[in-house]
């Protein structure tokens, strides 16, 4: 089967750049499995886990925003923030919680009147929420 | 002719200076390649946003609803310049040639009758350009207590441009900062950042399916692509630094084993000449017998 070229970077480092045959990527709308001749997309990210299945193995990714340029031959992710799943710890996690409630209590507080920014706060706590569901995480509140 | 002990002395202090120097162009050399790699880290990330960037701002820029970081305001009366120098000084003429580089644009800027705000981004660079334009000071970002730059620190430099111009302080953002050439040329740059500029992409552009709509991804990204051109400019300026202060120590480790020579060959010519005074007086005095 055909093969693709995964890169995975995030502002301060490259984190991976395998041949891999497929890969999960959460997406804003939704998740999506590309594959090699996938039609040429970009999407958002909405916080979540990356997958990526190669002949090594499967690699897995938390990641918290940024984009994915997906070609026929290629996928590239440009997070945010990425951390290889393993060292994303209870304590890792519980400060990126924090830190989504900080901004969902800050959005709160400037924009009082308006309710968009406010509720994208929100859906980014329940997204970090929801990641730590997948990784076998609870958030303390 | 001074006396023995003052050279001493002063010998004696001038070598010390040195050691400290030469100590000092090390620690620069060795923060200088961390900087880089720091810098190196980052070229990807930037590469392939720009490039992104680059597609999408083409295909929106004509239309009316393009998002106003892209569009600008519709005028360019009020420019903020935001200018990033070192905390620290002792780096030859880095600080001051991207302070000059500012200090320039803005005095052009305000012959041309426009408005000039000014966000200082390390204390340096601040001082620097305090007394002329000190009243044009909207705000100062603090990375004394950063040992290394991170994206979080570009990011909330980002937020507090950002924060700015939605509440309409301004119509036009540019960053000053020093690109890293090598260790001995750093370029004051000044950069465009708000409208946002990006290089044309020369290469056939791939029709790419746009989620969730082309729109919301370019307002979600342009955001991000300010904080990333912050944090480009960060590397760039801490591996400039680094760079300026390696080559100024150098020179001062140089200059000071110059002066030591100078200082001993006059502290050498001062005991030979004390010596031959004595013993022209002992001489003397014998054959006064």
């Amino acid at each position: 089967m055909a093969n693709l070229q995964f890169d995975l970077v995030s502002p301060e480092r490259r984190l991976a750049s395998v041949e891999a045959t497929e890969v999960q990527i959460p997406g804003a709308d939704g998740d999506m499995t590309a594959m090699a001749n996938h039609a040429p997309t970009i999407t958002t990210l909405r916080p979540g886990v990356l997958r990526v299945i190669h002949s090594g193995g499967t690699d897995e990714y938390v990641v918290v925003g940024g984009f994915a340029e997906i070609t026929a031959d290629s996928v590239s992710v440009l997070a945010e923030s990425a951390l290889p799943r393993d060292e994303v710890t209870q304590e890792v996690y519980d400060g990126m919680i924090a830190e989504a409630k900080a901004a969902h209590d800050n959005a709160k507080e400037v924009f009082k009147n308006e309710p968009g920014p406010v509720d994208d706060a929100a859906k980014l706590i329940a997204d970090m929420v929801a990641v730590g569901g997948h990784i076998g995480l609870t958030a303390n509140n | 002719m001074p006396n023995l002990k003052d050279l001493k002395n002063r010998i004696a202090s001038v070598k010390s200076t040195r050691k400290i120097t030469k100590a000092m162009q090390m620690v620069a050399a060795a923060k200088l390649r961390r900087a880089q790699d720091a810098a190196e880290a980052a070229r990807p990330y930037a590469e392939r946003f720009n490039a992104v960037m680059g597609g999408l701002a083409a295909s929106a820029a004509g239309s009316p609803s393009a998002p106003k970081l892209l569009s600008g305001t519709g005028s360019d009366q009020t420019h903020l310049l935001v200018v990033m120098t070192a905390e620290r000084g002792l780096c030859g003429g880095f600080n001051g040639n991207i302070a000059k580089l500012a200090r320039l644009k803005a005095q052009e800027l305000l012959a041309a009758g426009k408005t000039v705000k000014i966000l200082t981004v390390g204390k340096k660079g601040r001082d620097a350009i305090k007394r002329e334009l000190g009243e044009h000071f909207v705000g100062h970002v603090d990375l004394t207590e950063v040992k290394r730059v991170g994206y979080a620190d570009a990011q909330g430099i980002a937020k507090d441009v950002l924060g700015r111009f939605d509440a309409g302080e301004f119509d036009v953002a540019t960053l000053f900062f020093a690109r890293f050439e090598n260790v001995v040329t750093q370029h004051p740059t000044a950069l465009q950042v708000i409208p946002a500029t990006f290089e044309e992409t020369e290469d056939e552009s791939t029709l790419y399916d746009y989620e969730p709509s082309e729109e919301a991804i370019l307002a979600d990204l342009l955001p991000r692509g300010v904080a990333t051109q912050v944090f480009t400019a960060l590397l760039e300026n801490a591996a400039s630094e680094q760079g300026a202060r390696m080559s100024a120590m150098d020179n001062a480790t140089r200059n000071a084993g110059e002066m030591i020579d100078k200082l001993t060959i006059e502290f050498n010519r001062s005991r030979q000449a004390v010596i031959t005074n004595e013993l022209i007086e002992i001489i003397s005095g014998a054959e006064a017998l």
